[in-house]
């Protein structure tokens, strides 16, 4: 037809391209390889040792399972990790709240010291922390005496462990808030005000529904950090059994005790604790990922 | 209400971002603020607004001097540049905010925070949008519903910090119509700040410039486009070219030789001459100043040319009929109809 020679006329055959590749993209070979090391890997560190732990937990059957969790000391050692916890993670949320907002929304002298202070615990050994609660509390320590006086125990007790518990997750909260509340600037508290509201107000209507999944996803990380933390609160917890062992540290014992089952089946315990976070934490990263900073940032 | 602004100052570091700033406004009338950006012109907005404190001076509502005044206390409407929605609310609710925060006894009963808004949404032309939030909007909707949440709290005054800023060409004049029309409706005192001077002539009752913290001109669009009080004035609003001339006796030279306009007012010594392209006319060789056709380019309705004239060249450039039939190269004369010329080295120079 007359029309399909004058389209063949205006688009002249060309040289059929190769297949196209992207430049950036590797070869189907390397590509498979890469990502078989990196799933060796995972499976190898992570998802192994994680199986052995259910594994030898549920090594005597279901009954010697929940049998073993039925110690009183393994109970009061969860008991005291969900009060510390309890305690540590709303102070947390305070604190991170409070620095968060500080750093975003204003301008002082000494920030950036501020900002490298938050970041303080996570360079720092855990039980390097705990060694300097016990130097300023513990017995021998600046403030022993006082506290001896007052009939106040820090070190050996609940208040060293939620002391070091705050020491280790303070970062949680405030890193995923800054940027966040950083990017948010601070125009819509001004149209709050503008409006005619409140400071306190403007904070619970505007400020913090606005960081309100990055707070939780924070308060998650740090619940988790709280619940699963070794070292800081090994060196001020003094190992009490059934009173200043929290789970990890129950999990050690029994190990050391070679009662194996029972460590493995706290430790369970403990992992699923970590993998209900974690399955919580990828929930809210998919459903409000636009509203969280971490997910752009990670 | 009235507002008056006088002897305002506000430093920032070293150079002061408003300096000495007096202002009054009249109330039900419609304000620019115009300058460049850095001009201090949304500094003096904020300043009105509370949101920003001032090291010196007085801001009057009225007759009280509301310079101690909270934000909250000045009740003022304040249309944000990105509109500063609240976005985790539905448009409703970002409107009924400041009728909903106010203490129970000026809080409105919630049916009439519903017909409030409702009738407001109407006023914006956006009476479908109630249950959106602000992030489905357009940039143009947001916009309303920034002003529909400020008129909410019925303020004293409307401030909007370059309410069209952000805005694409044609919405931004539909905007801008539209935006007269509310004023004029409502009646609300308001000042916005902008850097778009045919925004400002076109919308503002009176325009006042700032450049560099200063106060330049306060006047009606006529007033700053045909009488500009200062240099920076004339070439900050529409299109103008100066040249170096020396004034003597009251005789404006260029290279020694006497330009014939006239005798100009103004102290003897190194001066400019400002023109508009449009005041500058074309006549034969030898008559008036003469120049030299260095560029000829098309412009709408009109060309314009790039005329060299004097010993260094200077460029000026003068719009001329299209059929005048002249090329480039081509020596002319040229007529000054209307011109400014400011003394060099004055504090007014630029």
């Amino acid at each position: 037809m007359p029309t399909d020679l004058a389209i063949a006329a205006l688009s002249p055959a060309r040289p059929k391209p190769a297949l196209f590749t992207s430049p950036v993209t590797e070869a189907p070979i390397t590509r498979a390889l890469v990502i078989a090391v990196s799933l060796a890997f995972l499976a190898a560190v992570l998802l192994l040792p994680l199986l052995a732990v259910f594994t030898e937990a549920f090594r005597g059957g279901v009954a010697k399972y929940f049998e073993s969790l039925d110690d009183p000391d393994t109970w009061s050692a969860i008991k005291l990790t969900l009060i510390v916890t309890a305690i540590a993670v709303p102070l947390n949320v305070v604190f991170g709240l409070a620095a968060s907002w500080a750093i975003a929304k204003f301008d002082f002298r000494g920030k950036s010291i501020m900002v490298t202070l938050i970041d303080l615990p996570f360079s720092v050994s855990p039980v390097v922390s705990g060694m300097c609660y016990v130097l300023l509390f513990g017995a021998q320590g600046y403030f022993g005496k006082y506290l001896d006086s007052i009939n106040l125990q820090i070190i050996f007790a609940t208040p060293g462990l939620v002391l070091a518990t705050i020491f280790v997750t303070f970062p949680f909260v405030a890193r995923e808030l800054i940027p966040l509340m950083q990017e948010q600037g601070s125009t819509e508290e001004e149209a709050a005000l503008s409006l005619g509201a409140g400071g306190w107000r403007t904070f619970w209507s505007v400020t913090l529904p606005n960081v309100r999944w990055a707070l939780l996803y924070g308060v998650l990380l740090s619940n988790a950090r709280a619940m699963g933390e070794f070292g800081a609160v090994s060196v001020v917890s003094g190992h009490l059994r059934g009173l200043t062992n929290t789970v990890p540290l129950q999990v050690e014992i029994l190990y050391n005790d070679y009662n194996f089952v029972a460590a493995f089946a706290v430790a369970s315990v403990l992992a699923s604790l970590g993998l209900v976070t974690l399955v919580i934490k990828s929930g809210l990263e998919w459903r409000f990922a636009d509203q969280l900073s971490a997910s752009r940032r990670r | 209400m009235d507002l008056k602004i006088r002897h305002v100052r506000k430093d920032y570091g070293v150079f002061p971002a408003l300096n000495d700033v007096s202002l009054d406004i009249r109330s039900g009338e419609l304000v620019a603020l115009l300058g460049p950006s850095g001009s201090g012109k949304t500094t003096l907005l904020r300043a009105i607004a509370g949101l920003e404190t001032i090291d010196d001076g007085e801001i009057l509502f009225g007759d009280e001097d509301a310079v101690g005044w909270s934000v909250q206390e000045r009740n003022v409407g304040f249309v944000f540049q990105h509109y500063a929605l609240f976005r985790h609310m539905k448009v409703f609710d970002n409107i009924a905010f400041g009728l909903r925060v106010r203490d129970r006894s000026r809080r409105p009963a919630e049916a009439d925070i519903r017909k409030k808004v409702t009738g407001l949404l109407e006023l914006v032309q956006l009476p479908d949008l109630a249950n959106r939030y602000p992030a489905q909007l357009s940039g143009g909707q947001r916009q309303r519903v920034a002003l529909a949440r400020a008129l909410a709290i019925e303020p004293q005054l409307l401030l909007l910090d370059e309410p069209f800023g952000a805005l694409d060409a044609q919405v931004r004049k539909d905007l801008r119509r539209w935006l007269r029309q509310i004023h004029d409706e409502t009646g609300h005192t308001t000042v916005f700040v902008t850097h778009d001077q045919e925004e400002a002539l076109e919308l503002a009752d009176r325009v006042a410039v700032l450049h560099k913290g200063k106060l330049q001109q306060v006047g009606t669009p006529d007033d700053i486009y045909d009488r500009p009080a200062t240099p920076f004035v004339y070439s900050f609003i529409g299109d103008s070219s100066s040249l170096p001339i020396h004034v003597r006796k009251g005789e404006a030279l260029l290279d020694q030789t006497v330009i014939p306009v006239g005798s100009v007012s103004g102290p003897d010594g190194e001066a400019r001459l400002h023109i508009r392209p449009q005041d500058i006319s074309l006549q034969a060789v030898g008559q008036g100043v003469q120049g030299r056709i260095a560029l000829l380019r098309r412009n709408g309705a009109f060309r314009r040319a790039d005329i060299e004239i004097g010993a260094d060249r200077t460029l000026i450039e003068a719009q001329i009929p299209p059929h005048l039939e002249v090329s480039e190269g081509d020596q002319v004369g040229i007529h000054f109809e209307r011109f400014a010329i400011y003394p060099s080295g004055s504090r007014q120079s630029i």
